[in-house]
């Protein structure tokens, strides 16, 4: 018997949830104010629910079927696994997400597919997708595309028109990971693919001689995603290997996921799969790699392992292995060294600079810039205030790291 | 010591129209008692004080745009502790230029504070309205209505958001603090507190299964998903009721996967593995 629709998106989300991202952030800015039609984009993206996971929800997102050709071991949409399988119309997907956006359960559509028939005819139907939305349906939500593999460049190309952010898995963090649990992928291409993609990128920015505009080519950029403890692959690793695809193809954002558990699992999978802890360090040394000015080795290089600790988050692990460069004095230390200090951020570290123009900082104008005293006390100097030296103090991993109880939880 | 009643709905111009009349007069901000109005009179039933009239010898006050756009944000709270604040701090301001420059400052932490609160509000407003749809299309438009329970004045600020939004239907947001409604022409607000309408709408039982199947069993998080949704709003979401027993069968579905033992492909992977 035929499935109905709502039996279809039970399968096809089912099969999307394993693909780590959902963010709507980062496009130009966009609204229907004059064009009169359906839906905007305003800078900062918004989370529509949250799932039991803790996941965000901002946009729907499914496959357009689960059918593949490929056979990807860690995939549950692998030719060999026995889930169950359907497909959506590009019509269907387009009503789906125009139904949702308007009851604002979403702010786009993220569509990613299983490979049937070929490449290029996949591709083809996500390109139909998206351009009915924005041609047919004078819809200007938020809309990201996974690119299919070995699709031929004037597809992407075209889905770029349409596409607020493409993405290009790279799966895993090595090339002998993607040769042995992606058989039908190539390393080589899908690094040629984000390359391709990130010159047109570029190019579209420059203003055309014409028209002395710039063309709209993918606002959102381009993400990829690895997957967390399939293969052997070392935090260091892992994060060395964002750190290249990063500068060489400037991609906005590399995506973790740790391998969970899937229904109908290959045997040919790892027995035990990592903390879901490892996949969050890793996002967290991601973070201070981008917006705090370490060096990946400097934060992969505390352990002798190359792996991140567990217990406690990377930025205090640094500082703990680099006690010599504390206390930090909020009154004097440079922006740099302030954005090193555990438990200063992005948001406090400018209001510090901001306020000490005026007064000299004690403890207690910290606690009103939101800053937790108790965490970051140890590691600096302030009016009044000058702790232990860090070299002295034996009990300080004990006084962050959780209990051990506490930790069982992630584990 | 004045006695000001002020409707507080979100509305600076009110405010601003007092605090300018009150600093013209120098009247210092220890001088006045602000409150909020119910109706003509006070809730306990007093009347206001008129408004002093200007003192000629002060020269003209000054407000900073960051201020303007600080007290914008600060006036939708609903502490009633809010006019006082504002007060205080254009006051402050005239002597002290910096002033909204030193965030460790406890009057501009304490607006700031409130001033995020606003944001985070909005924010939450913006994610968490959910629109149903009022039966057919209307004039060739399609027509919604939505409840919400915000916690602050803040429908008209955020009314603007779903105009650019969802400019090709028709819709109403109506809420406990003000509603707003869009019908293609016109933007139309008020600040009278409306009472939960019966809203249904099959579409919802399409989106509860998209909430059922997206999220996996074998990660729950359960204070991650609540420190962002918190469970004050769950009342008013269509997917919210289905969490418990989503967090109750997590375990057991992850179990399940783990234990099933690895299965024997269908012919279709033979077939297809065989060409390659
Ligand atoms: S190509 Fe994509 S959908 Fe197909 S098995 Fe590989 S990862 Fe899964």
């Amino acid at each position: 018997m035929a499935k109905s629709l709502k039996q279809r998106l039970a399968i096809l989300s089912d099969a999307a949830k394993y693909d780590a991202s959902c963010a709507s952030s980062g496009t130009q800015k966009r609204d229907s104010a004059t064009s009169g039609g359906l839906g905007s984009t305003e800078g900062m993206g918004i989370c529509h629910a949250y799932a039991p996971d803790g996941r965000c929800i901002s946009l729907l997102k499914i496959l357009l079927t689960n059918f593949c050709l490929y056979d990807c071991v860690y995939c549950v949409n692998r030719s060999s696994s026995n889930v169950e399988r359907a497909r959506f119309t590009a019509e269907e997907v387009v009503w789906l997400t125009l139904e949702f956006y308007r009851r604002n359960y979403i702010e786009g559509l993220f569509l990613s597919s299983g490979i049937i028939r070929s490449s290029d005819y996949t591709m083809e139907q996500l390109v139909r997708v998206a351009k009915d939305l924005r041609t047919l349906h004078n819809f200007r939500g938020y809309i990201h595309l996974k690119t299919i593999p070995e699709a031929s460049p004037h597809l992407i190309e075209e889905a770029g028109l349409y596409a607020d952010r493409l993405s290009i898995n790279i799966e895993l963090p090595t090339d002998q990971g993607i040769e042995q649990f992606a058989p039908q992928k190539h390393p080589a291409r899908i690094r040629q693919s984000m390359s391709d993609l990130s010159l047109k990128i570029e190019a579209a920015k420059e203003p055309t001689l014409k028209t002395k505009r710039r063309q709209r080519f993918v606002p959102g950029g381009q993400s990829t995603q690895m997957i967390v403890g399939v293969d052997g692959a070392t935090d260091a690793t892992i994060l060395g290997s964002s750190v290249d695809l990063y500068s060489r193809f400037r991609l906005r954002r590399v995506y973790y996921s740790a391998f969970s558990p899937i229904p109908d699992a290959s045997s040919a999978l790892p027995l035990s799969r990592p903390p879901l802890m490892r996949e969050h360090r890793l996002y967290q040394a991601d973070w201070l790699y981008r917006f705090y000015g370490f060096d990946v080795t400097e934060i992969t290089s505390v352990r002798a392992d190359g792996n991140l600790e567990l217990d406690i988050d990377p930025k205090l692990a640094w500082a703990l292995a680099n006690r010599d460069r504390f206390p930090v004095d909020v009154n004097r230390a440079d922006k740099e060294m302030l954005l090193r200090v555990p438990g200063l951020g992005t948001s406090s570290v400018p209001a510090i600079l901001s306020a000490r123009r005026h007064k000299r900082l004690r403890l207690d104008d910290l606690e009103r810039l939101r800053v937790s005293v108790r965490k970051v006390r140890p590691f600096i100097m302030a009016e009044g205030w000058s702790p232990l030296r860090l070299t002295d103090r034996t009990d300080l991993r004990e006084l962050f790291a959780p209990k051990p109880k506490q930790l069982s939880l992630f584990g | 010591m004045i006695r000001l009643g002020l409707r507080g709905r979100g509305d600076l111009a009110e405010w601003r129209d007092a605090a300018r009349a009150l600093l013209r007069a120098g009247v210092p901000p220890t001088d006045v008692d602000w409150r909020v109005q119910d109706g003509g009179a006070d809730l306990f039933g007093l009347a206001d004080d008129p408004l002093p009239p200007p003192d000629p010898s002060l020269s003209a006050p000054t407000v900073p745009a960051a201020f303007l756009t600080l007290a914008d944000a600060v006036i939708c709270h609903r502490d009633p502790s809010r006019f006082a604040l504002l007060y205080r701090l254009l006051w402050r301001v005239q002597g002290e230029r910096a002033l909204l420059s030193i965030p460790s400052d406890p009057d501009v932490a304490r607006a700031e504070t409130l001033e995020k609160a606003i944001r985070r509000d909005a924010h939450k407003m913006k994610a968490f309205v959910r629109f149903k749809e009022m039966g057919p299309p209307h004039a060739g438009r399609r027509r919604f209505a939505a409840w919400f329970e915000p916690d602050n004045y803040i429908v008209a600020r955020t009314s603007g958001f779903f105009q650019r939004r969802f400019t090709d239907m028709d819709w109403i947001i109506v809420t406990p603090k003000g509603s707003a409604a869009w019908d293609g022409q016109h933007l139309t607000l008020s600040d009278e507190p409306s009472q939960k309408p019966d809203l249904i709408d099959d579409t919802d039982d399409l989106w509860r299964t998209y909430f059922a199947h997206i999220f996996n069993p074998a990660r729950l998080k359960v204070q991650a998903m609540q420190s962002q949704m918190p469970k004050k709003y769950w009342k008013n979401l269509p997917e919210a009721d289905l969490i418990p027993d989503l967090i109750a069968s997590a375990e057991d579905r992850m179990r399940d996967m783990i234990d099933r033992e690895a299965t024997q492909p269908k012919p279709f992977h033979y077939r297809i593995r065989e060409r390659e």
